[in-house]
């Protein structure tokens, strides 16, 4: 089987993120990055897949020159080869902007599976998958924590909300959007780190992809969310705010 | 018709709540020139009766064979049937998993591009979402000409009848094809046998990535004890392995409203936080004093859960002697 995973880096989960000063995006110069995780999962799939049924599993992404440090850390854990679509204007890009960058990269591989994580931890806009799927015109599925791979495509179980899931049965090739947790997430090894410095990335622009990048949704300006609770701040030591919590949660809360 | 069009979703034979609350928002978008509620399946004659009388301009029943079980594609070339024919100028759906699953691409049928999951409708009309996992929010604007596509979050907008006659339902036949659709649905199924029912409990004690490593959750566990609550989740740590998913509290666990809700390490990403903002007391206790869980918490300690969590077991054990 033939999988491309799209993959996308984020900042890191505990990374002190700030707004820039023109008020539209992030401070993006003090950051570290890592690889989205629900991306990290697609991954994780892909290469099980691979392990199982042979093929091959390149990785996609799109962004800045930075993104070819997370480029390498998919290809650490064993994917065999990246494409990095080269672009620094990626966060004004809409979601159509990105998939029509990822879309046009990926056309020309035809992949009988094309992987994505479920949603970005950055703008969370969680349709990039689905609209990849259909410029490709391939049926899709989201929310996917497992895949078989059966006679005449794949199997997979599909989360629903309040703790239901179901199976779909999909033709290939076929696009599936990743959920976390489904599998056991790989660490790459020493091994696999001194490989994938041998391994292929290509290395294409956004204007090479011809992509169209005027956006129908723009997003103006970001700000921190206003508080629409007033919560009460304990402090002290330890043993002063819990105490204080306890003398609040009964006398004034009374739900103890 | 040059409106707003609003897509009522199917749970269990009702409409579902989150629903509702997407009718809310397209009130708001739609106040001069009314809203049109849109039912969708293959038996839309219940769902229509309940729309009907809710202060809909007109209820259209999207009915189709093809249309149940629900697939993306069925539901993607149905709507996008009904929206050529109507030519909104808002689309508005609940943000639930289904319509994440669908409502991408139907936009992307018009060139147009879902603004997913809207918590607040300003003057512009301006689009709030949040980013960054809830840290900070976005405003967002439409800026193309064509029909413009909104999700709504859950809890974000208050649900409440509107008071306009009762039109009688319009039918909207989608022409379909079994070719079309090319996935197959099973029926949905829960994956193993319910030990707990966090939506009964009266106290939850509820942990986070702050935890770090199974090996520390008897400490939290001890505390629920203390506190007499069951122990819940976030996502990461079920996915974890560290507690089972019936544990998991958030969209796509568990939505809970107990009297007192404690999120320990928690840092509140928006898919926790609509599982449990509705609880009557939020205590939150995250050493990160800019954590969003502060945003819906009543109380708050920002410290190391390591320190804090056993002053508390041994505050409340004392009070207890």
């Amino acid at each position: 089987m033939k999988i491309i995973v799209a993959i996308k880096q984020v900042p890191e989960r505990d990374a002190p993120v700030r707004i820039d000063p023109a008020g539209t995006w992030i401070e993006e110069s003090s950051l570290q990055f890592a690889l989205n995780e629900s991306d990290a999962y697609a991954l994780e799939e892909a290469l099980q897949l691979k392990e199982k049924h042979g093929g091959e599993v390149a990785v996609v992404s799109a962004g800045p020159e930075r993104v070819g440090s997370t480029i390498r850390e998919a290809l650490a854990k064993g994917a065999d080869r990246a494409v990095h679509i080269l672009c620094d204007d990626l966060h004004s890009r809409d979601a159509l902007g990105v998939a029509r960058l990822l879309a046009a990269a990926i056309k020309p591989e035809q992949p009988d599976l094309v992987l994505s994580g479920l949603q970005s931890e950055d703008l969370g806009l969680g349709q990039t998958g689905v609209i990849v799927a259909e410029l490709l015109g391939l049926p899709h599925a989201t929310l996917i924590l497992n895949v078989e791979k059966t006679e005449t495509g794949v199997k997979v179980k599909r989360e629903l909300e309040e703790g239901w899931f179901q199976s779909v049965e999909l033709p290939l090739p076929a696009a599936l959007s990743i959920q976390s947790g489904g599998n056991k997430l790989r660490y790459a090894t020493l091994m696999g780190i001194k490989r994938a410095k041998t391994k292929e990335v290509r290395i294409l622009t956004a204007a090479e992809l011809g992509a169209d990048s005027a956006p129908v949704v723009r997003m103006e300006r970001i700000a921190l969310p206003t508080k629409q609770k007033s919560t009460q701040m304990l402090d002290g030591s330890p043993k002063e705010a819990a105490a204080a919590l306890l003398e609040k949660l009964k006398f004034e809360a009374r739900v103890l | 018709m040059s409106g707003v069009l609003v897509i009522l979703e199917d749970r269990g034979g009702r409409i579902s709540r989150l629903s509702w609350e997407a009718a809310a928002a397209a009130r708001i978008l739609g106040a001069q020139r009314g809203v049109t509620a849109a039912v969708v399946g293959a038996q839309t004659e219940a769902l229509a009766a309940e729309a009907c009388g809710q202060g809909f301009a007109r209820v259209v029943r999207v009915e189709h064979a093809l249309l149940a079980p629900y697939t993306a594609d069925g539901f993607a070339l149905a709507l996008e049937q009904l929206i050529r024919a109507e030519s909104p100028d808002y689309v508005v759906f609940p943000h639930s998993y289904q319509v994440r699953d669908y409502a991408p691409a139907l936009a992307c049928r018009f060139g147009q591009v879902l603004i997913s999951d809207v918590v607040a409708i300003g003057e512009g009309p301006v689009f709030t979402r949040q980013l960054m996992q809830g840290r900070f929010n976005a405003s967002y604007r439409h800026t193309a000409s064509g029909p413009c596509f909104v999700s709504v979050q859950a809890g974000a907008f208050r649900a409440e009848p509107a008071d306009l006659p009762a039109a009688a339902p319009e039918s909207f036949a989608p022409a379909l094809d079994a070719a079309q659709i090319r996935t197959r649905p099973g029926e949905p199924f829960r994956s193993s046998a319910q030990t707990v029912d966090l939506a009964a409990a009266q106290r939850i004690v509820s942990i986070g990535r702050g935890i770090r490593e199974a090996a520390n959750i008897p400490l939290v566990e001890e505390l629920a004890r203390a506190l007499d609550a069951e122990l819940a989740a976030s996502r990461p740590i079920c996915d974890s392995g560290w507690l089972p998913i019936e544990r998991q509290v958030g969209s796509s666990g568990h939505t809970v409203s107990p009297r007192l809700y404690v999120a320990v390490g928690i840092s509140g990403a928006i898919q926790h936080l609509v599982g449990m903002k509705g609880s009557q007391c939020i205590v939150a206790i995250n050493k990160d004093p800019d954590a969003p869980i502060f945003e819906v918490a009543d109380y708050g300690i920002a410290g190391d859960l390591f320190e804090v969590v056993p002053a508390l077991i041994a505050a409340v054990k004392a009070g207890k002697a």
